[in-house]
């Protein structure tokens, strides 16, 4: 290679292409794990990833949703930030719905496109695609670059929006002309820019005002999100649930900031969350709210959602706050520096007849539902004991990715985890096909620990080409697919809502078994609780990737379910 | 629920290509008509602005400031009722030169209006004016029946009545930069 050096004023220069550029500019991020599929207008960079092999190691997805999907793995269970590659034109479209998914879910992720030459812009050239304007509303930042001085700072401006304040996918075009064209790089990250305030400042006042609510409160309770894992915040909010001694639960994303079986946890809010969390929502008196962005699918009406309780928000994006619901209090900043503020100003306390509530209607669900879940009485297996079966063998120290659906609600309502980033799951967007290429991702972010993909076998089928990744790349992921042959959660809602018409849920399914043989995974399909056991044990044992179906029965149903536009204190157990 | 009233939304920007596209989204995905929009520099050198009018909720209001102080390029959203602010439009009218002599009641519209002529020439002229929308719109009126080759009006250009606090802001987030970093690169 032809590299020539020189020293400007005070800083030393290389010459190189746009494309070479780029490689120094991910390993300078740290960027050494990233997914993607080539294309022409991105060949130059690929050329040199061909060439830097030691430093990048780069995963080809089998499709450029898997590489997003993959990348938004990887974040999760790293906390660094996701890198996906693709081509101009439908290998940028492709992973739109990646994007679209990050965005939602504030996950860090870059994701790099090549885009025809500059002199094609415009001229619908063959594989020419608007990236820039597509993506514009699923994006954090997005910038289309065209000339090769452009990419240093650029793509540390990318890195830094990223993963900065409320964390988000940003996407980088950049036309094949730029990434063959020479310049002189030097490369300096990125630590600010004018009109971005990552993170707010703390107030000092509306802090001290908080504890003072919060240690007058008879009857509070915590909702915590994913704020306080994005905020590295564990650490901090356990101590803040245990001085105040309020009763904690959490949405979807916040699983496993605090242990599940933490005696503080209370459980999940929202559709399918616990009973005792949702239906005293409406009980308390102070809702504490941290880093949770009170979605749809956690408040259910909005009109009747804890309108007797002061609301108290700690949130990084004030845009989050009094968006859906009104907050009294609202305590803007990274939610690590906010909980270790306040935490000297509250009171030890037990709340002890508060607590008794949630317990005593905890009992009424484990009777209700729980029970029949996980220790089923009846022949058919059920998605519940599944999970808490693979639970018991992974000690709670797996990291389960679930899909979207019935066995994403099961696998977040069942499993018990121990330690943060222990699932990894399509919160805000509900993207079916995400388990798969996210379980590769995070494997391979976090090989010491046991990832296990439990996915529908509608999901599955949506990325199933990814287990081409698993073969090549030899990923070992542990894969489960709960089959009740139908679009369960959709025909739950027919059941419920459309007087039992099952329109286009049901599935013929192909020989699931021999597709993972296909591809060379040691695979096994069990219908009856005998066979399960054992076949869970064999699978978490095996050291490569493992395949296992699991027939479940067709018609059960996910419970409790606070229906579309009820209160989360009407939640149904039945 | 609150009252839709007219607001004007004054959005500080750094310049740069596809932030409207970015802003203008923000009220699409809400079904919100942007009624009018201008696009200019600011009175700060380097900072752009966009000043957009929308009727909306003051609540709804609120919540897309948020949305729009989101997006990484925009420095700060302001937004002011009519009372808080001085708006105005411009509009230009081409009509056929004859007329001027021909018709003497367009002479009356132009004086009454305090409309000022642009260009004439033998053909057609130019007449522009500048004012509150139902000015402009008591022109159109008047001048319609006459006939009007071409009308355009533009977007609102406003100013508020009170202090815009955009420089201090700056200011002091430049000074927490030097703080937090030891620099300034604005």
């Amino acid at each position: 290679m032809d590299v020539k050096t020189q020293n400007t004023s005070d800083t030393t220069t290389t010459t190189m292409s746009g494309s070479e550029a780029l490689i120094h500019c991910l390993v300078a991020e740290g960027a050494d794990l990233i997914y993607g599929y080539p294309g022409g207008a991105i060949m130059p960079f690929y050329d040199e990833l061909h060439k830097h092999q030691d430093k990048i190691k780069h995963v080809l997805t089998r499709h450029e949703q898997g590489a997003t999907h993959a990348a938004q793995g990887f974040a999760r269970a790293t906390g660094k930030v996701g890198v996906a590659i693709a081509t101009s034109g439908p290998g940028a479209t492709n992973l739109i719905t990646g994007i679209a998914d990050a965005q939602i879910d504030s996950t860090p992720m870059v994701c790099i496109t090549g885009q025809v030459g500059s002199h094609l812009l415009g001229s619908d050239a063959f594989q020419e695609t608007d990236i820039i304007g597509i993506s514009t509303p699923v994006t954090k930042w997005n910038h289309q670059i065209t000339r090769v001085e452009e990419i240093p700072e650029v793509l540390a401006k990318a890195f830094y929006i990223a993963r900065s304040g409320r964390p988000g996918p940003v996407l980088i075009d950049i036309t094949k002309d730029a990434q063959f064209a020479e310049f002189d790089f030097a490369y300096a990250k990125c630590d600010y820019i004018r009109s971005y305030t990552p993170t707010p400042a703390v107030n000092d006042t509306e802090i001290a005002q908080a504890a003072k609510v919060i240690n007058e409160a008879k009857k509070p309770m915590i909702v915590w999100g994913q704020g306080v894992i994005l905020g590295e915040a564990e650490n901090e909010f356990k101590a803040f649930v245990e001085k105040s001694g309020i009763p904690a639960a959490w949405t979807i994303l916040g699983v496993s900031a605090i242990p599940t079986e933490h005696p503080l946890n209370v459980g999940m809010v929202g559709m399918h969350g616990n009973y005792a969390p949702n239906v005293l929502t409406n009980g308390c008196d102070v809702l504490i709210a941290i880093g949770m962005r009170f979605d749809d699918r956690v408040t259910g009406n909005l009109a009747t959602y804890a309108k007797q309780a002061k609301v108290i928000h700690f949130e990084i994006d004030p845009a989050e706050v009094n968006k859906n619901v009104k907050a009294d209090i609202a305590i803007l900043g990274n939610s690590k520096e906010t909980l270790a503020k306040i935490l000297p100003h509250i009171e030890q306390k037990s709340h002890k007849a508060w607590h008794q509530k949630f317990k005593d209607l905890y009992a009424i669900e484990y009777e209700k539902v729980i029970k029949n879940d996980i220790l089923p009485t009846k022949e058919g297996l059920t998605m519940g004991e599944v999970v808490n079966l693979i639970n018991k063998q992974t000690n709670g120290e797996a990291i389960i990715v679930t899909d979207v659906g019935q066995h994403q609600m099961v696998g977040i309502r069942y499993a018990d985890f121990k330690k943060s980033k222990s699932n990894i799951t399509s919160g805000g967007l509900g993207t079916m096909g995400f388990a798969l290429p996210a379980a590769i991702g995070a494997k391979m972010g976090a090989p010491e620990r046991e990832v296990v993909a439990i996915i529908g076998d509608g999901g599955y089928q949506m990325t199933i080409q990814e287990l081409g990744v698993i073969f090549q790349a030899e990923v070992p992921v542990k894969i489960v697919v709960l089959n009740n042959e139908f679009l369960g959660m959709v025909r739950q809602w027919q059941q419920l809502f459309f007087d039992k018409r099952y329109a286009s849920t049901t599935m013929k399914n192909p020989n699931f078994c021999k597709i993972a043989e296909a591809y060379d995974i040691d695979n096994q399909k069990v219908s009856t609780r005998e066979e399960l056991g054992p076949a869970v044990e064999k699978m978490i044992a095996s050291k490569d990737s493992f395949f296992l179906e699991v027939m479940v029965e067709k018609e059960d149903n996910v419970f409790p379910m606070i229906p579309t536009g009820a209160s989360v204190s009407d939640i149904r157990l039945e | 629920m609150s009252e839709v009233k007219t607001f004007t939304v004054n959005i500080y920007t750094e310049n740069n290509i596809g932030l409207l596209n970015r802003i203008s989204a923000i009220f699409q995905r809400r079904k919100i008509n942007i009624e009018s929009l201008s696009a200019s520099e600011s009175e700060i050198d380097d900072v752009f602005k966009f000043i957009i009018v929308v009727n909306v909720t003051e609540e709804q209001m609120a919540k897309i400031q948020g949305q729009i102080e989101r997006q990484v390029e925009v420095i700060k959203a302001f937004y002011h009722t009519d009372e808080e602010t001085i708006f105005t439009e411009s509009a230009l009218f081409k009509i056929k030169s004859n007329l001027l002599f021909e018709e003497p009641q367009i002479q009356n519209i132009i004086k009454e209006s305090q409309a000022r002529i642009v260009t004439v020439n033998k053909d057609f002229f130019v007449l522009e004016k500048a004012g509150r929308r139902s000015e402009i719109e008591l022109v159109h009126r008047e001048l319609k029946p006459f006939g009007i080759m071409q009308f355009t009006r533009s977007g609102r250009i406003a100013v508020t009545k009170t202090e815009m606090p955009i420089s201090t802001l700056l200011q002091r987030i430049e000074e927490s930069n030097e703080v937090a970093f030891g620099k300034s690169q604005a």
